[in-house]
C-alpha cells in the first residue's frame, strides 16, 4: 500500500505526458506550415506596431503644435513620457544598470584633550578591551570612513552592507544583512549583522550622531554601540499609533556579551517603541527595550584599588534595559528654518556570574554582580538654516558592585563620572557637515578632562533616507 | 526595575490596543496635498484619504516620523510624486512600515511623475550643481494639464486595485476629466496676458507652470537649486534685473519670505506668494481653487502695471 501511493502518482503523471506524444504525431511539413504560420502573424503585428506609432508621432507633433506662444487656449495635456531616449545599452551597460546603490561617508579631524587619551577609564566600570570608548586619539586624525551597499535584491528581499574603514587601516563589517520587503502584515525579518534596535541611539550610524561621540552611557554598558549577527523580527500593530515591536535573537559576539563556540543564542532582546504627532509642530517616540547576554571570558579592564590599569575576565549573564524617548519641534512641521530636537535615554545594566581579578597577576575568581546605570539628556536647536547648536549633559553611576573576595582589590569608591558637553554645527548642504565640540569629561575621578573636537562629516553618492 | 515579567506586561497591554479598524474604504496615502485631493475627487466615499505633507512643510526635507510609519503600515496604496522628491524619507517608510502592497513596483505604489513629461533634466549628474533632481524636476502639479495627465493613471490604478468599485471609479474620472478640462481652458484664457512675462523664482519650482502660462523665468534667487540664497548672490539678481526686469518675484508658500521681500524692497519687484499646493493659501482649498487662486495671484501682480 505504501509503495501503492507513489507508483500511482507516477503513473498519473507520465500518462498526460505519452497521451500528447502518441496524439502529436507532427511531420516535418507540418512544422514547416506552423512555422509560416507563426511568421505571418509576426509580420502582421510589426506591421500594426508600426502604424500605430507613426499615428502617436503624429498626435504628439499636433499637441507640441498647439502649445507654441501665442496660443492661449493651449488647453491640451503635454505629451506623456514617452520611455526616455535611452542610449542602446551595451551588455556591460546593463549589468552595471542593476549595481547596488553606493554612498561613502568620509568623517576626521582634529582632537584636543587635557588628559592623554591612552590613559582613558571610567571610574568604577569595566570596559571591553579593545573599546571604542573615550576621545579617540591626540590631533589630526581620520575618523571611521563607511561605505554603504545597498539594493532590492529580488521582489522578496532587500540587502544592504555598511564596511567601516578605520584610522588604523583595518577594515570592519559594521553592518551586512537581508531584510524582507514582502511579508505584510506589518512584519519584517532582517537576518545578518546588524545594528540591535534597543533604544534611539543604538541602530543609528556614527554619521547621523548630533555630537562626536556616542553617550558615556552608550560607552560604559554597551560597548559603544551594540551590533550582532542573528535576526531580528519587527512586527507594526494595525493602529493609528506607531507601535513596534522587535525580538532579536543572536550570537552574543560583542560586549556586554562575547563570543564562543556555543551551538545556542548569545544574545535575545526585546523591544518596544510608540510614537506619534501632537499638532502639526511636534512628534515623539519613546521605547523600552531589554538585552540579554551570555559572556565567556570576557576580557575587560579597569582601574583597581591601588590605581593600576589591570585585565579582568568576567564569565556570566548581563541584562541591559533601556529607556528612550525623543520629541522633536519644527514650527508647523517644517524643519527648514528652525527646529528641536530633544533626547533622553537611560540604561541600566545588570550583570552577575564569575569574575577573575588580575588575569596577568594574581588571578583571583569569585562570584560578581553589579548593577550599574547611567543617562544622558540632550538638546540640539536649529537657530536658522543650515546651523545648529546643541547641549549634552550624562551622568553615570556604578552601583555598589559586590566583588566578593576581591572587594579589597577593586576599586568601589562612590564616584559618579559625568560629562558635560556644547556643540555647534554647520552643515552647507544635506551632504556636508562640519562640527565643533567642547566637552569636559568627569570619567576618571579627580581628572577632569576639557576636550575640544573639530569634526567634518561628508556623504557622498547615493542620497541616504535617514530615519526618525 | 523593570523584570521580565512587567515587560511582558507591557507586550501583552500593547498587544489588546490592536482593534483592528475595519473600514471598508480603500485607504489611501499620499505624500503631498495635490495627490491627496487628486485621489479624493478620483474616489470619492470609496477611499479614505491621509496626506502626509502639508503646504506648509518642504516636501524634500520631511522626517520619517513614527505617525507616517504608522500610517503607511495600514495604506492599501501610496501616491507620491515620485522623480525622487520624496527620496529623504519615503524609502524609510516603505522599509518600516512592513507592508507588501505599497513597496515599489506593486499596483499600490503609484509615482505621479511616470506619468507626465519631465523638465530640466539634468544632462550631467553633479552634486556641485545643488541639490539636482536625476530625473527631472519634480515640482510637476504646477501644470493643470500634467494634473489631467495623472488623474488618467491615477483613475485606472484605483479601477486596478479596487475592482469591486471599477464602474464607480471610471464614472468619477469621466466626470473629474470633463471638469477640468473646461477650467483649463477657462485658465488658459485668463492667464493669456502672462505670456511671455520675466519672472523671478525663489526656488526652481515652478518650471512646469511657465511652461503652460508661457511666462519667462530670468533668475533664480537660490544660488543653485535646494542651497539657501546668499546675500551675494542675491546682489547679483538684482545687477541681472537691471538689464533683464522681470515683473515679480514667486516663491511657494512653505518657503521663507525673506530673500523675495529683499528683492520686493531693493528692485521694486513685486513678491507673489503662490500656494504651490491645495492649502497653501486662504483661497486654494482643492485643485480647482489651487489654480483658481494661482492665476488670479499671478495677474494681480503681473498685469496691472
Amino acid at each position: 500500500m505504501k509503495t501503492f501511493i507513489p507508483v500511482s502518482i507516477a503513473l498519473a503523471l507520465a500518462t498526460p505526458l505519452s497521451a500528447l506524444a502518441q496524439a502529436l504525431p507532427v511531420s516535418p511539413t507540418e512544422i514547416q506550415s506552423i512555422k509560416q504560420e507563426i511568421g505571418a502573424m509576426r509580420a502582421a503585428y510589426e506591421a500594426r506596431l508600426q502604424a500605430l506609432e507613426n499615428r502617436l508621432l503624429a498626435a504628439e507633433r499636433t499637441a507640441s503644435a498647439t502649445q507654441t506662444p501665442g496660443n492661449p487656449n493651449a488647453a491640451s495635456a503635454p505629451a506623456a513620457s514617452t520611455a526616455p531616449a535611452a542610449p542602446v545599452a551595451t551588455s556591460a551597460g546593463a549589468a552595471n544598470a542593476f549595481n547596488p546603490s553606493m554612498s561613502l561617508i568620509l568623517s576626521g579631524g582634529y582632537t584636543r584633550t587635557s588628559r592623554d587619551p591612552s590613559s582613558y577609564n571610567i571610574t568604577g566600570f569595566q570596559l571591553p578591551t579593545g573599546a571604542d570608548a573615550g576621545p579617540g586619539s591626540r590631533g589630526f586624525s581620520l575618523a571611521e570612513s563607511e561605505l554603504g551597499l545597498a539594493a532590492n535584491i529580488d521582489p522578496w528581499l532587500r540587502g544592504a552592507a555598511n564596511i567601516a574603514l578605520h584610522s588604523d587601516n583595518t577594515v570592519s563589517v559594521e553592518e551586512a544583512f537581508v531584510q524582507t520587503t514582502s511579508l505584510g502584515k506589518g512584519f519584517s525579518i532582517k537576518g545578518g549583522r546588524f545594528f540591535s534596535g534597543i533604544g534611539y541611539l543604538n541602530s543609528q550610524h556614527a554619521h547621523t550622531w548630533d555630537f562626536v561621540d556616542n553617550p558615556l552611557a552608550y560607552q560604559a554598558l554597551l560597548g559603544t554601540q551594540f551590533g550582532d549577527d542573528g535576526v531580528q523580527i519587527k512586527w507594526l500593530a494595525p493602529t493609528e499609533q506607531f507601535i513596534e515591536l522587535g525580538a532579536e535573537l543572536g550570537r552574543g559576539r560583542s560586549f556586554p556579551g562575547s563570543d564562543t563556540s556555543r551551538n545556542g543564542a548569545g544574545m535575545t532582546a526585546l523591544t518596544l517603541h510608540t510614537g506619534g504627532d501632537i499638532g502639526e509642530s511636534h512628534n515623539w517616540r519613546a521605547g523600552l527595550s531589554a538585552l540579554n547576554t551570555k559572556a565567556t571570558d570576557q576580557a575587560l579592564s579597569m582601574q583597581d584599588a591601588f590605581g593600576r590599569m589591570v585585565g579582568n575576565a568576567f564569565t556570566g549573564r548581563s541584562r541591559v534595559l533601556v529607556l528612550d524617548g525623543v520629541w522633536k519641534w519644527a514650527p508647523n512641521g517644517n524643519a527648514t528654518r528652525t527646529s528641536f530636537k530633544l533626547q533622553g535615554e537611560y540604561v541600566r545594566s545588570t550583570r552577575s556570574g564569575d569574575l577573575t581579578y588580575d588575569t596577568s597577576g594574581a588571578s583571583v575568581t569569585d562570584a560578581y554582580q553589579a548593577t550599574q546605570s547611567g543617562w544622558y539628556l540632550q538638546g540640539v536647536y536649529q537657530f536658522m538654516p543650515n546651523w545648529r547648536v546643541g547641549v549634552r549633559t550624562e551622568r553615570l553611576d556604578a552601583g555598589r558592585p559586590d566583588y566578593g573576595v576581591n572587594a579589597a582589590s577593586l576599586n568601589t569608591s562612590s564616584y559618579r563620572p559625568s560629562k558635560n558637553t556644547l556643540m555647534l554645527d554647520y552643515s552647507p548642504s544635506e551632504f556636508s557637515r562640519v562640527r565643533l565640540q567642547f566637552a569636559q569629561d568627569r570619567s576618571r575621578a579627580g581628572l577632569p578632562d576639557n576636550q575640544v573636537f573639530l569634526q567634518y562629516q561628508m556623504s557622498l553618492g547615493a542620497h541616504g533616507a535617514h530615519s526618525y | 526595575m523593570i523584570n521580565r515579567k512587567t515587560f511582558m506586561a507591557m507586550v501583552a497591554s500593547s498587544l489588546m490596543l490592536l482593534a483592528i479598524p475595519s473600514q471598508a474604504a480603500l485607504r489611501v496615502f499620499a505624500c503631498e496635498p495635490e495627490w491627496g485631493a487628486l485621489a479624493q475627487e478620483l474616489g470619492g466615499s470609496l477611499v479614505e484619504v491621509s496626506v502626509a505633507t502639508s503646504a506648509l512643510q518642504d516636501p524634500h526635507q520631511i522626517q520619517a516620523k513614527p505617525s507616517l510609519i504608522a500610517r503607511a503600515r495600514n495604506a492599501d496604496l501610496v501616491v507620491c510624486t515620485g522623480a525622487e522628491l520624496e527620496i529623504g524619507w519615503l524609502p524609510i517608510l516603505l522599509q518600516q512600515s512592513g507592508n507588501a502592497k505599497i513597496q515599489n513596483g506593486q499596483p499600490g505604489n503609484f509615482a505621479a511623475a511616470d506619468y507626465v513629461r519631465k523638465l530640466d533634466i539634468p544632462t550631467q549628474l553633479d552634486r556641485s550643481q545643488g541639490d539636482v533632481h536625476a530625473a527631472g524636476n519634480p515640482h510637476i502639479q504646477t501644470d493643470p494639464r500634467n494634473i489631467a495627465l495623472v488623474a488618467s493613471a491615477l483613475g485606472a490604478r484605483l479601477q486596478q486595485i479596487d475592482a469591486a468599485h471599477a464602474s464607480q471609479y471610471a464614472q468619477r474620472l469621466t466626470d473629474f476629466s470633463q471638469r477640468w478640462q473646461q477650467a483649463i481652458g477657462r485658465w488658459s484664457l485668463q492667464a493669456a496676458p502672462l505670456r511671455g512675462v520675466a519672472v523671478v523664482s525663489q526656488h526652481k519650482a515652478f518650471v512646469y507652470l511657465y511652461d503652460w502660462l508661457g511666462l519667462k523665468e530670468v533668475a533664480v534667487l537660490e544660488p543653485k537649486p535646494g542651497v539657501e540664497p546668499t546675500a551675494s548672490h542675491l546682489q547679483e539678481v538684482l545687477i541681472s534685473l537691471k538689464s533683464k526686469p522681470a515683473r515679480m518675484t514667486l516663491y511657494s508658500a512653505y518657503q521663507d519670505a525673506k530673500p523675495s521681500e529683499w528683492l520686493s524692497r531693493n528692485a521694486g519687484v513685486p513678491a507673489v506668494k503662490l500656494a504651490f499646493t491645495v492649502g497653501g493659501t486662504e483661497g486654494a482649498k482643492d485643485l480647482f481653487s489651487l489654480f483658481d487662486d494661482t492665476v488670479a495671484r499671478l495677474l494681480a501682480a503681473g498685469v496691472k502695471r
